[in-house]
């Protein structure tokens, strides 16, 4: 059993702040590191695996430090986002290989390789793997040594549907033996099959933290914005703002539209259609205005 | 010190199919020169070491030492696979020196050996040239490959700056600013020959005992520098 405790880390490049002051504690089971592209989830996890200094803070495995610390590995097992990986070998000696630089053998290689169920094609040469297949070897790398604290990635970028669920299962099987699995993603969908426990990073922040149904609340809950056109804007907008359930309205004369904000999802679906029908008005349009997942991430970093 | 698998790794890619292709182009160059050469003037002991010092030791063995110093981990660094052999606990100066020794040993081969031959064809080694120049490559393979070793772990760009080393500082600068010719990793190595071969026709700019110096100093502090270099190596996204 391990713990990966990240102490007030940030890193910067430059004037880019990567990551900026995140505290997390990550212990046995899955979790999902979730945040959109850019937030920072790789420069985190190159800090977790000991590959990238932290600015300031510190990042221990069980109370020892990571970085600069090599027999640290003994514990690790790392699944890169990058794709390179000693094309020229084959799968079988590729994990060989890297058995064979943790003081292990052929033996070991050969169980990884059949717990990732690729002995099919472990004879081939690495260069001819598609991508699921590789992310399933270097799997199989990480996991020669049955590491304690397991470190992934993006691991279904990629995948079709068939190949992801057979990950998800492995480190589902991971994680109920009783390792530490941290795996990122951007997609919150995979995150929520996959991790008991989420950890949210946005613009570098960590942003929220806990169960998967806790998360899913405040994306939900958070305030929906619609465009609305209708035959009579202003009498819809003075009926929508009598209701609790709309926190906001604006006419927007240059569109020809009304931006509703409404805090209450489920009550403002059955609102508008009631109080459009009462006044006589039609509705022409009505559609979400942000649902992009960075304005629902960018609400939780408010929250 | 030294990693059986971390070698057969660093084997496998120097000596995949494009760049063992490359690695033996300039020493077949070599050879099928001297062939012409030696069939056109005959044996001359003052050719032999004209063409051995001036295309063998001055422009085939750095460029085969930039070759093989900076493929030895470059590559590796790029494109982030080296991030397989540093998730193990295995000492960055033992990754370092295992490259190094691998590096060595193929600049050895593809730039010693084919000297050898080329000053047998030659002159069949009167004065002693052939091995005279030989030991030289030799010697040289050994600094080239610390030092482009070295700028494979710092550089992105080291294959560029190694060529631009090997070509414009060894072999046209050098000859040019007799100050740069004592900070010459060839004058060096000329140090050796002249000591081998008989009379005056292999020549240096600089004392064997300076040489020696030098010669294991840069191999040493270039070897400990890319350790280090290596230890605080970073891997951080792709930007
Ligand atoms: N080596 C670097 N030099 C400069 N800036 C960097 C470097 N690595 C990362 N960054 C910056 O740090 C921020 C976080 O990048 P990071 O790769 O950690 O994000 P990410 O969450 O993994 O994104 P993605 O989902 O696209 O993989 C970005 O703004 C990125 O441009
Ligand atoms: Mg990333």
């Amino acid at each position: 059993m391990s713990t990966l405790s990240i102490d007030h880390v940030s890193r910067w490049f430059g004037n880019v702040v990567a990551v900026n002051d995140v505290t997390m504690t990550i212990g046995p089971g899955v979790t999902g590191l979730l945040g959109p592209n850019g937030a920072g989830k790789s420069t985190l996890i190159n800090m977790m695996g000991g590959f990238l200094a932290p600015s300031t803070g510190t990042v221990t495995l069980d109370g020892r430090p990571v970085w600069r610390n090599e027999a640290v590995y003994k514990h690790i097992g790392v699944v890169p986002e990058r794709e390179a990986m000693y094309d020229f070998l084959t799968g079988r000696e590729f994990v060989v290989a890297n058995a064979e630089l943790h003081g292990l053998g052929a033996k070991a290689a050969a169980r990884a390789l059949a717990t990732v169920e690729m002995e099919y094609a472990q004879d081939r040469q690495i260069s001819t793997y598609s991508k699921g297949m590789r992310q399933r070897v270097k799997m199989a790398s990480a996991l020669v040594h049955d590491p304690s604290l397991l470190l992934l990635d993006e691991p279904f970028n990629g995948m079709d549907p068939r190949q992801r669920m057979q990950l998800m299962d492995l480190l589902r099987r991971m994680g109920d033996e009783g390792r530490t699995v941290l795996f990122s993603s951007h997609i919150l969908e995979e995150v929520e099959q996959l991790a008991r426990h989420i950890e949210v990073v946005v613009a570098g922040r960590h942003a929220a933290s806990g169960d998967f149904r806790r998360i899913r609340r405040l994306m939900t809950d958070r305030p929906h914005r619609y465009l609305v056109r209708s035959s009579d804007d202003r009498t819809l907008a003075a009926a929508l703002i009598a209701d609790p359930s709309t926190s906001g309205i604006e006419v927007d004369v240059a569109e020809g539209a009304l931006r509703v904000q409404a805090v209450d999802f489920g009550r403002f679906t059955t609102l508008l259609p009631k109080v459009a029908r009462e006044h006589g008005i039609r509705l022409l349009t009505v559609s979400p205005s942000d649902e992009s997942l960075e304005s629902v991430f960018s609400y939780l970093v408010a929250a | 010190m030294y990693d059986p698998t971390v070698a057969r790794l660093t084997y496998r890619a120097l000596l995949g199919r494009r760049r063992a292709l490359i690695l033996g182009a300039l020493p077949l160059l070599l050879i099928v020169i001297s062939v012409a050469v030696r069939g056109l003037t005959g044996a001359d002991d003052q050719t032999a070491s004209d063409v051995l010092g001036g295309f063998a030791l001055a422009t085939m063995v750095p460029i085969i030492g930039v070759i093989a110093g900076t493929g030895a981990i470059g590559p590796e660094i790029d494109d982030g696979s080296v991030v397989y052999l540093l998730s193990k606990p295995l000492k960055r100066p033992v990754i370092i020196f295992t490259k190094l020794i691998v590096a060595i040993a193929v600049t050895m081969v593809f730039s010693a050996v084919p000297t050898m031959i080329a000053g047998l064809v030659l002159n069949g080694n009167g004065q002693q040239i052939a091995v005279a120049y030989t030991i030289a490559a030799l010697v040289a393979s050994i600094a080239y490959s610390a030092l482009f070793l070295l700028l494979g772990t710092v550089s992105r760009h080291a294959v560029v700056l190694g060529l631009v080393y090997a070509l414009v500082w060894e072999a046209l600068f050098g000859s040019l600013v007799p100050g740069a010719r004592t900070l010459s990793v060839q004058q060096w190595s000329l140090a050796v020959a002249h000591k081998v071969a008989e009379g005056e026709l292999v020549t240096s700019d600089v004392g064997l005992p300076t040489a020696t110096v030098l010669l294991v100093a840069v191999t040493v502090l270039a070897t400990w520098y890319a350790g280090r270099k290596l230890r605080s190596l970073t891997l951080a996204g792709e930007e």
